[in-house]
């Protein structure tokens, strides 16, 4: 299938697939309010970056993300994606080319799965074959099993499940940037960590540049590449990477905002990826016990890692329970405490814990297992982190309130 | 029955929704056999022998049919639509007034809404008549259900259709009608129930229908012309319910 536009399985992990937003100084008033919902946001949101609003509710910030693929129209202001002016052209055809993701998924009910993702492919005229293609590889993409859900109903998935056929389906044209409001807002907390650990891999993958709203800080910290702390009227506090505003708060307001244990949150911070990962012992389905019994006795090893035909972590038998095997079993182990690679370091070690096992199982791409991290890892990185001090001076892109009565000045906030 | 049993999980689950619908079907054959049988065997009069030979019953029952079809087909054509536009943007502010007039076609009592406008005197008489009077008097529950239906979507999924690049007539037509599909149904099964009945009052403007029979019995005290029009009305109405549900469940969109 060589014309398939997709998001090819080895693509360089540096190539960035995303464009750049810039607000110019855009307002948006409402009949009848004194005060405008979004004040003068001029605000550069850099290619193939992950940039989180953050703010209490009622302070604009969703607003701000609809006024990108122009939900809501501005009532003055520019707005430019890449090098293209989009504030006059048609809305929809500026929404077909802008991923959006809302909470739960917003997948429709009466369409299957895999109908839900053919929509904007379908708009834009792709073939069929070309529609299928794209959406067995998006499946795959957000780790689900094409075959086993293509064609189900939403009402027969789960809620973490929905939220992922909503990434795949905001994915289904290739769009260069995805806006997301609240998208994890209506799950429990296992299955968000899962699924912003998801997002992170996806978006080591295909490097789009993402615009999420959500009014959880520490959801902001691990996903952001960069913060836009807002107030009332999408005032911009402060602009910054996660690291500078945990280590450098704007003012109070940005303080409160973090909430205590600031120091705990810079855990938040560091990846699974970056710490280096022990080695296992690994062995399929259907293997002789005995043989990989006498494989792990060998290494020194207490547990073996059993992976499926895909290099996916099943179970994690201990050699006591190896010993009572004569085979290895294919069946999935629920306990298993697995994380993905983009995971942070918090996570694993909530992850460790709920487990009991101390140490836990690392995923990389689509699931394939890459390694085991143990507390000892984790512990070291904790030394390492209240060692470092935030010394790394990165260029901040511009974030302001350029208003109409403009240079209100206090709330200006890149470099601070 | 048999294959049921033979196939106790998928075809047990398939069939459960049905099982209802089968025994209202069994009783409406069932009291529809015993009214003719009844008629066959029945000592009747040469009036009666007259009203109900089977040419006269099945000429009468397809007066009926036919006022019932035109009417709903009227209904739906001046209701769906205008229950469409009043759940669009600015027109929604005329949702209220129009939901009154409705209301009012539906408090009047049916029979003096048709000898109404039977008597007025630049409406036309007879059959255009009863079908005026039966459109006002069975337009509310489609107009009704059709606005509760779309209102009843959930606005996120409006909103995730429109950032995904669909137009508003796209959205219209993809996801609020396809989800407004169950209730909107329920609303036109409703009319149709209350357009067989209300038929029956077409016989006083000379709109013919089953009505006549009810009134011809009550005219010339012939208490089995009555009873087989009554009857025949209400098995009629059931039927017709009957096969509002099947359509209902048929068209119930998968996935819901």
């Amino acid at each position: 299938m060589p014309e398939t536009t997709a998001v090819a399985e080895d693509r360089d992990e540096s190539q960035i697939t995303g464009k750049s937003i810039r607000l110019e100084g855009v307002t948006k008033r409402y009949p009848g309010q004194s005060t405008p919902a979004v004040d003068g946001v001029t605000l550069e949101i850099p290619a193939g970056q992950v940039v989180m609003l953050v703010g209490p509710s009622g302070c604009g910030k969703t607003t701000t993300l609809k006024m990108i693929n122009r939900l809501i129209e501005p009532t003055e202001g520019r707005i430019v994606l890449g090098d293209e002016d989009v504030t006059a052209i048609d809305g929809d055809q500026l929404r077909r080319r802008i991923g959006y993701v809302i909470q739960a998924g917003g997948l429709f009910p009466h369409m299957t799965v895999a109908q839900n993702i053919a929509i904007v492919p379908k708009m834009l005229g792709w073939d069929a074959q070309r529609i299928a293609d794209r959406t067995t590889e998006l499946l795959d993409l957000v780790s689900l099993d094409p075959d086993t859900y293509r064609d189900r109903y939403p009402k027969e998935l789960s809620g973490g499940q929905q939220q992922r056929v909503g990434v795949a389906r905001a994915l289904a044209a290739d769009p260069p940037v995805l806006l997301m409001d609240e998208p994890f807002g209506a799950v429990d907390p296992i299955t968000r960590q899962r699924l912003q650990d998801e997002l992170i891999r996806i978006q080591q993958e295909l490097r789009k540049t993402i615009v999420i709203v959500t009014h959880d800080f520490d959801e902001a910290v691990k996903l952001g590449d960069w913060i836009v702390v807002f107030r009332e009227g999408a005032q911009i506090v402060q602009y910054d990477t996660p690291e500078r505003i945990l280590a450098e708060p704007a003012d109070e307001f940005v303080e409160s905002f973090i909430g205590s244990g600031a120091g705990i949150k810079q855990l938040a911070l560091q990846r699974v990826r970056d710490v280096d990962l022990k080695e296992a012992i690994t062995a399929r389905p259907g293997d002789d016990a005995a043989e990989v019994l006498a494989k792990v006795e060998k290494a020194g090893h207490g547990h073996v890692v059993v992976l499926d035909e895909r290099d996916r972590p099943l179970s994690w038998p201990s050699r006591r329970a190896l010993s009572r095997m004569a085979t290895i079993p294919a069946e999935a182990d629920e306990r298993t405490p697995v994380i993905g690679s983009g995971a942070t370091l918090n996570d694993a070690l909530d992850e460790m814990l709920v487990s009991n096992a101390g140490a836990a199982l690392v995923t990389g791409r689509r699931g394939a297992f890459a390694g085991v991290i143990t507390i000892e890892e984790v512990m070291d990185a904790i030394r390492a982190v209240r060692a470092s001090a935030s010394d790394d001076l990165a260029d901040a892109p511009v974030g302001t309130n350029a208003g109409s009565d403009d240079g209100t000045g206090d709330e200006v906030a890149q470099d601070g | 029955m048999a294959e049921a049993l033979a196939e106790p999980t998928a075809a047990d689950s398939a069939l459960r929704p049905w099982r209802p619908l089968l025994v209202q079907v069994a009783a409406l054959l069932a009291a529809g056999a015993a009214l003719v049988i009844w008629l066959v065997t029945a000592d009747l009069t040469a009036v009666e022998r007259e009203t109900l030979n089977p040419d006269s019953l099945l000429q009468l029952l397809g007066q009926h049919l036919w006022l019932t079809a035109v009417s709903t087909v009227i209904v739906l054509a001046i209701a769906v639509p205008l229950g469409v536009l009043l759940t669009r943007g600015p027109m929604r502010r005329a949702a209220g007034p129009v939901l009154a007039v409705a209301n009012f076609g539906q408090a009047a009592p049916a029979v003096g809404l048709i000898v109404l406008i039977a008597a007025a005197p630049f409406l036309p008489n007879g059959f255009w008549a009863a079908i005026i009077a039966l459109v006002l008097y069975a337009a509310l529950p489609v107009l009704g259900n059709t606005m509760i239906g779309i209102r009843g979507v959930d606005q996120r999924l409006v909103e995730a259709g429109r950032g995904m690049g669909m137009t508003a007539r796209a959205v219209l037509f993809r996801i609020e009608l396809p989800l407004a599909v169950p209730v909107m149904l329920a609303g036109v099964r409703t009319a149709l129930v209350l357009l067989v009945g209300t038929a029956a009052l077409a016989s006083f403007i000379n709109g013919g229908g089953l009505g006549l029979l009810i009134t011809t019995g009550v005219n010339l005290y012939e208490l089995r012309v009555l009873v087989t029009g009554a009857v025949m009305t209400a098995l009629l109405a059931l039927l017709i319910d009957w096969v509002g549900r099947v359509v209902e469940h048929v068209a119930r969109p998968k996935g819901m």
